[in-house]
């Protein structure tokens, strides 16, 4: 069992669990400053981002993918702007149409393009390819210690690692200002703070956390987790601290729970093939954020 | 009163500047096209507690969030004591609308306060039981050290306005801007905020606060200044705040009911 386990569950396991942190720690702070559907926003702009990316430059190295990801971003920014101003609609409106029609895009774009030598589909745009990230070098737990076998980890697994370790880093450490700032702008202007730098630091910690978590795990877990854990967590408690460390425990049990109950969960029912991994992870991600609704601390009166 | 006015509004300007805690020079600011506050001089009397009232939308709180960078001015000059903004932030608490900020947000009493010493405790500078018995302290002061440990979001408007009072204090400031500080608090904590400003001025510093409740400016402010979009009256009390500069001010909205108590 520890072989097979190593090798094959392992990986995929550590890579959704770091993913679903990732994009949960910045999903905090963008839930405290009514900015969830930006997350959503976000997500949703990577594919035609990381699409045109890959027919230019015809690799999908992370460089060109978040520079095409951060492009796209700019032009969904601007469209939203152009939408409000000549169609004269309200924000939210012109934020939905504008993503919904840049994702289209990025779907129609990948149908029409030669992506067979890459991992790049439309399926895997939505579900990720959590369940190939493999490790076929591994032989057993012996193998987390020796470094050749390590040096054929998945590359998705070293790059949501690193990306996790860099938006932590980059949280714990603005930590003061950041909640300051969010919690009270006018103030933390008073006091001389660059609030709108902060505010771009946050969508851009965010749009790293997506465009990791994109490529290995796809969009439609990194859409639940920027929002379904800190949702939950902040329920839980009442104070920031606490609810990071929830949200981070929930987006943990979500991708284990999932990743075990996509693989294992219809066959222990009687059916003969597992589900989508991702799918199954965003489903408990919600299921918890459901349970803490009902049942949670501090919920609201 | 008359003296000081003559020379407040004539050949001293200049070195007026210096010493005030706050003076605008044609600051404007617009929204949207529209100007919210026009080319509006003030010169705010070190020392002393200023009230800033005018009719709804008159810019009141434009003109302090302008005076602090925090809405861009169109045009104008803005100093403190003589300087910049800049070289005079930390001599500066600003206290924002109570109904700005998300009360949900999660955090305590003590926490807030506390950000209060952000200029002091920067970004990595540890917390150390002087920040926090000086943040009790402050609570203490408006009447709030049994709250410390509170969530936010069970406190009554009033002791929301005591928290960010306390914040405010914690800042140990010599200017202070408060905005509405009494919009929709009980009386108690009205006579409370009252309270610690006059101590505040007592003991040198300056207090400028956005008021509506025309009925307390008598007995709660040194100076008033009357804002329309325009400056419209900026005095002492007793020369500024007078049937004359109202009817300016607010025109035919002035229900006289509110003047009661008025010469």
């Amino acid at each position: 069992m520890g072989s097979e386990f190593v090798a094959l569950s392992l990986p995929p396991l550590l890579i959704g669990t770091l993913a679903a942190m990732a994009c949960a720690l910045p999903g905090n702070f963008l839930l405290l400053r009514r900015q969830a559907l930006i997350g959503d926003a976000i997500s949703h702009v990577v594919l035609p981002g990381i699409v045109v990316a890959f027919l230019v430059t015809g690799t999908i190295a992370t460089l060109p993918m978040l520079a095409g990801a951060a492009c796209a971003a700019l032009l969904a920014v601007a469209m939203i702007e152009a939408i409000r101003r000549l169609g004269r609609i309200e924000a939210g409106a012109a934020m939905g149409v504008t993503f919904t029609t840049l994702f289209a895009a990025g779907v129609l774009l990948l149908e029409r393009s030669d992506t067979s030598s890459v991992h790049l589909d439309v399926e895997h745009a939505l579900y990720g390819n959590l369940e190939s990230l493999i490790w076929l070098d591994a032989t057993g737990w012996a193998s987390l210690t020796d470094p050749a076998a390590l040096a054929a980890l998945p590359p998705e697994l070293i790059r949501i690692a690193a990306v996790f370790a860099v938006v932590a880093i980059a949280i714990a450490a603005f930590w003061r200002p950041l909640k300051l700032a969010t919690f009270d702008e006018g103030f933390a202007q008073s006091l001389g703070l660059p609030t709108a730098a902060i505010g771009l630091g946050i969508v851009t910690l965010a749009a790293l956390a997506a465009v990791a978590a994109f490529d290995a795990v796809g969009s439609i877990i990194v859409i639940a987790m920027f929002i379904c854990p800190p949702a939950g967590a902040r329920l839980m408690t009442n104070r920031l601290e606490r609810q990071i460390a929830w949200s981070l425990l929930f987006a943990a049990l979500s991708a284990i729970a999932g990743y075990v109950i996509a693989g294992y969960g219809p066959i222990w029912a009687g059916f003969s093939a597992s589900v989508s991994a991702a799918g199954m992870i965003a489903t408990i991600s919600g299921l918890i954020l459901a349970w803490a609704a009902l049942a949670a601390p501090h919920r609201r009166a | 009163m008359s003296l000081e006015l003559a020379t407040r509004d004539g050949a001293r300007i200049a070195e007026d500047l210096g010493r005030s805690p706050l003076a605008l020079r044609g600051l404007t600011v617009s929204y949207g096209g529209e100007a919210a506050v026009f080319s509006t001089d003030m010169t705010v009397a070190p020392g002393a507690m200023t009230a800033i009232i005018g009719p709804n939308g008159a810019g009141k709180s434009t003109l302090l969030k302008a005076a602090l960078g925090i809405v861009p001015s169109l045009a104008g000059q803005v100093t403190f004591w003589g300087q910049p903004l800049q070289t005079a932030r930390a001599r500066i608490a600003y206290v924002p609308q109570r109904a700005s900020v998300d009360w949900d947000f999660p955090t305590q009493v003590l926490d807030v306060v506390i950000m209060g010493l952000y200029r002091e405790l920067g970004i990595f500078r540890r917390l150390r039981a002087r920040h926090i018995a000086r943040a009790m302290d402050c609570l203490d002061r408006v009447g709030m050290r049994d709250f410390a440990e509170r969530q936010i979001g069970q406190l009554s408007g009033g002791q929301q306005q005591r928290v960010f009072l306390a914040r405010a204090l914690a800042q140990e400031a010599d200017l202070y801007l408060l905005d509405e500080p009494f919009a929709g608090v009980d009386a108690a904590t009205e006579a409370a905020i009252i309270a610690v400003l006059k101590d505040l001025r007592d003991a040198g510093r300056t207090v400028v606060a956005v008021h509506h409740d025309l009925s307390t400016v008598e007995t709660y402010f040194d100076r008033v200044f009357l804002l329309n979009r325009r400056p419209v009256a900026e005095g002492t009390v007793a020369a500024a705040f007078t049937q004359d500069t109202l009817q300016a001010a607010y025109g035919g909205r002035l229900n006289e009911g509110a003047l009661v108590g008025t010469a």
